[in-house]
């Protein structure tokens, strides 16, 4: 693939050049030095030609065709990345644009759900994807109770909204140990890992694991079907209302409390997909969880708080970087997450989408 | 003597022009009311004079001084005090506090601890209200709440006082309590610049009225003036 | 009049008195005694400096490990170089400049954006020393200059009390109010002639300046430190829980929460160390629902329950915050 040519620069010699050399001008090695840097092979060209009985030299700075299979690498594995983002990061926007609980035992649900698609798969052989028949109302049980009797419970103890989000923080942090701790009780603290779905794919050029592909296409399907749930149904629209104004959406009739420990539940329970997802692809500890919910924090507030389209495309964004700067320097990921994260705060606290 | 004076006073929100082009002044001594329908630009204005806000353009002088730009708590000693439309007290601290607080830090050079009690227990007696000294501000109604607020204002020792619709939500018996406080205000030669609602009132107290409309200011004068005036009594009852 | 009075003699007797005990303590005493007061000192000083900004003005700062975390770094790289009291005041002094340049740019946040803003730092601060280390110097784990369990102790003993009288003095005098002030209403408080950006910096630094200190000297008590160790986010919310636990709307009650909980977190780790975090999460969420308050609003809990009305009464309306 040529991506073409960067600007020649041409002039009309003076005579001394033809004898001392040709003159390019100022920036011409910085710049390829600079596209040396994002691992673009420049091919830098000086010379001089004769044409309409004129000599001319020239300074060009060529793009070499670069690796398609690493370009499209690049892409779609920030995207497989990006999917699994987004629905964490959609899932923690539910809870906190809507319950206004920022979750920070959100990534715990991503780690119960992986253990959870682990043991069955290694105890009774079920197909990950299947367990999540299983798995997938049992975490959304979970979810749903743990806001019924806490967080419903904290609100209605709190004076103010600002009350509320600081002890609901906290009580999250509560959840956060605690469930770590039994995780780390009842799995213990190696590494584990399955096989499934490992052999590769070809796609496009470039070599896949199957399992990320299912990933993908199972992220971009629970995608589609929340979007026609939240558009469509009647109990969609009252989560909608309740993201944009809780007390108006009480007073049209919603059963706020409802929703709120739906929202809640549904949060956990894309947490808990994301994580049966993971445990196809990668090894798991208990300690997996933080990271991710980490990552989803940076999503939600990238997109804007209360903005669940806002946290997909942010979940998206963050795969490609992470995956892009992973390309530059590894180990670097996380440091620039939270780079772009402080200067979103610092900049634009409202996220990409936020008013 | 202008104690206060706005030219060209412009306020944009995105493309919404919520101050367009206003010029006002205010002479020292004065009570002057501005009135106007919801939305008008009423509290956006005063915004833009403590210094909340900062206006898209135009200028505001205070005492001769330029102070658009300046941070609240600069024109706060500088000589201008406020309330607010939804009253702002320190909830969980006593009247006493929110009024010693006034006190401590508003008045240019600072005070001593010991004054600054005997000056806030005075205003306190000043609106009326010795007796909730120890009560915490948010157990107050809000009739006394709105006291409260005038006198922590006051305890800034303030050559101006802006009061943001400080009769909303009274009853007729508080109403006229709050116009004898106001007149008192002004007699101690505090100048008063009041936005309000209840017409009554301001028509009673004010020496002079600014309408504004949509951000523009439409009419200005005594208020037998402005009550007669077709374009005001338009806006207020409709085409 | 005179109860009061008495009443202010009566506590600083008795504080006077815990003092000289502390003092004259560590001749009488084990060694492992000496060093779980030491933990028990470094957990009051944090807690009741980060209670110094953080409890009256509700600006909940997650960045406590961070400027713990340089103190330590403080002492790792220049312990060897510098006398031990000089280290300890570098280490207050480049948190507290530190301090002052996170304050100034996060001037305008708010509430929870404000939090994670300061939790975000301080672990982007912790994985940027780590990837260096790991990176560039490959000094991933460093070894302090040691120093005798008396001395720290007396070092730490000296820091806490200068921290206590700090927040002692802060909190009653009109800064103070003014930070509680701002905790209310910022608004108005910035209308009555708070410089509320200046105060708000300027505590956020002093109470930062502590925990640097603190950092410093502790780090030669651990003697092996990596930035996992130095810059741990555990640093950030126990002082929070702790001064939750406690009580946080005075110096006393923070002091308490922070000495239970360390002796608590001891007892656990000795007698249940694989359940400490799910015992810690549970007090976490006890705390949260029951005790909101704290253990000093203990009382007055026990005081309502008795008296029959329900605990923790309703507020259906609360006014919300500008």
């Amino acid at each position: 693939m040529d991506l073409g040519s960067f600007p020649s620069f041409r002039r009309t010699p003076e005579s001394s050049d033809l004898k001392d050399g040709i003159e390019c001008p100022d920036n011409y090695d910085l710049i390829g030095k600079y596209l040396l840097t994002l691992s673009l092979s420049p091919e830098m060209g000086r010379g001089w030609d004769e044409g309409e009985g004129k000599k001319a030299n020239f300074c060009t700075i060529k793009l070499q065709s670069m690796n398609l299979t690493l370009f499209l690498d690049i892409l779609i594995g920030g995207l497989m990345m990006g999917g699994l983002y987004s629905l964490i990061a959609v899932g923690l926007s539910l809870q906190y644009g809507v319950a206004r609980v920022l979750n920070v035992s959100h990534g715990e649900f991503i780690m119960l759900g992986a253990f959870a698609t682990y043991s069955l798969y290694i105890l009774f052989g079920i197909n990950p994807l299947l367990s999540l028949v299983i798995t997938g109302p049992l975490i959304f049980i979970v979810g749903f109770l743990i806001h019924r009797t806490l967080f419903k419970r904290l609100k209605r103890l709190s004076p103010t909204m600002d009350a509320f989000e600081g002890s609901s923080l906290l009580a999250s942090f509560g959840l956060l140990f605690i469930i770590q701790n039994v995780a780390l009780l009842t799995w213990g603290s190696d590494i584990k890992g399955y096989s499934y779905l490992s052999k590769t794919v070809n796609f496009l050029g470039a070599v896949y694991a199957a399992n990320r592909l299912v990933a993908l296409l199972f992220a971009i399907l629970i995608g589609i079907i929340f979007y026609y749930f939240l558009k469509r149904t009647r109990v969609g629209k009252a989560i909608r209302a309740a993201a944009q104004d809780v007390t108006t959406a009480q007073l049209m009739g919603v059963n706020i409390n409802f929703v709120l420990g739906l929202c809640f539940g549904l949060g956990a329970l894309m947490a808990g997909i994301a994580g049966s997802l993971t445990s196809m692809m990668f090894e798991i500890t208990p300690l997996i969880g933080f990271p991710y919910t980490i990552i989803a924090i940076i999503a939600v507030v990238l997109g804007g708080l209360g903005n669940i389209l806002g946290s997909l495309i942010g979940g998206l964004i963050l795969g490609l970087i992470g995956n892009i700067v992973m390309y530059i320097h590894p180990g670097l990921s996380l440091i620039a997450y939270y780079i772009i994260f402080l200067l979103l705060l610092l900049i634009k606290p409202t996220g990409i989408f936020g008013k | 003597m202008q104690i206060l004076e706005g030219r060209e006073v412009k306020k944009y929100f995105g493309g919404l022009a919520a101050v367009s082009n206003v010029d006002f002044h205010i002479d020292q001594g004065e009570i002057v009311g501005l009135i106007g329908p919801n939305g008008a630009g009423k509290t956006t204005l005063f915004n833009l004079m403590s210094g909340s806000l900062v206006p898209t353009s135009g200028v505001i002088r205070f005492k001769g001084e330029k102070i658009t730009g300046l941070r609240p708590h600069q024109i706060c000693k500088r000589g201008m005090a406020r309330t607010f439309q939804f009253v702002k007290l320190f909830g969980n601290m006593t009247v006493l506090e929110n009024i010693l607080l006034g006190s401590l830090f508003g008045s240019p050079t600072g005070m001593h601890e010991v004054n600054a009690k005997r000056e806030s227990l005075e205003l306190l007696e000043f609106v009326g209200l010795s007796a909730m000294e120890g009560s915490l501000a948010k157990d107050l109604t809000v009739a006394n709440q709105k006291r409260v607020e005038v006198a922590r204002a006051l305890a800034t020792k303030p050559e101006l006082l802006l009061l943001d619709e400080v009769m909303a939500g009274l009853t007729p018996t508080e109403v006229g309590s709050a116009i004898e406080l106001i007149k008192k205000i002004g007699s101690r030669g505090i100048t008063v610049f009041m936005i309000e609602h209840v017409m009554k009132a301001i028509m009673t107290v004010s020496d002079r009225i600014i309408v504004l409309h949509h951000g523009e200011k439409i009419a200005e004068g005594i208020p037998e003036e402005i009550a007669t005036n077709p374009k005001v009594i338009e806006i207020y009852l409709g085409t | 009049m005179r109860r009061t009075i008495s009443k202010k003699i009566f506590y600083l007797m008795l504080f006077s008195l815990i003092f000289i005990l502390m003092v004259i303590m560590p001749s009488y005493v084990s060694p492992y005694t000496i060093i779980l007061l030491n933990s028990i000192f470094m957990y009051i000083i944090l807690t009741v400096s980060w209670a110094l900004f953080s409890g009256p003005t509700h600006y909940l700062s997650l960045a406590s490990a961070a400027f713990f975390g340089l103190g330590i770094y403080v002492s790792a790289i220049l312990g060897d170089k510098l006398p031990l009291l000089v280290v300890i005041g570098l280490g207050g002094l480049i948190s507290f400049l530190l301090a002052l340049l996170v304050g100034l740019s996060s001037l305008r946040l708010r509430g929870m954006y404000f939090t994670i803003f300061t939790f975000g730092l301080s672990e982007l601060i912790r994985h940027s020393v780590q990837w260096w280390e790991v990176n560039k110097t490959g000094t991933v784990g460093r070894w302090v200059v040691a120093v005798d369990h008396m001395t720290v102790y007396y070092v730490m003993l000296g820091i806490l009390l200068i921290t206590l009288v700090v927040a002692y003095l802060i909190r009653h005098s009109k800064y103070g109010l003014a930070l509680l002030s701002i905790g209310e209403s910022e608004e108005a408080a910035e209308h009555i002639g708070i410089n509320i950006n200046a105060m708000k910096m300027i505590t956020f630094a002093i109470s930062t300046f502590f925990m640097g200190a603190t950092g410093a000297i502790m780090a030669t008590r651990w003697s092996y430190i990596d930035p996992s160790i130095a810059f741990n986010p555990l640093f950030s919310f126990m002082p929070v829980l702790m001064a939750i636990f406690g009580g946080v709307g005075n110096i006393f009650g923070q002091i308490l929460g922070a000495g239970v909980l360390t002796l608590l977190a001891d007892v656990l780790l000795t007698k249940f160390p694989y359940y400490y975090m799910l015992l810690y999460g549970m007090i976490l969420v006890v705390v949260v629902l029951f005790l909101p308050k704290g253990l000093t609003g203990l009382k007055e809990e026990v005081k309502r329950w008795r008296e029959g009305g329900s605990v923790n009464p309703v507020r259906k309306d609360g006014p919300r915050p500008e």
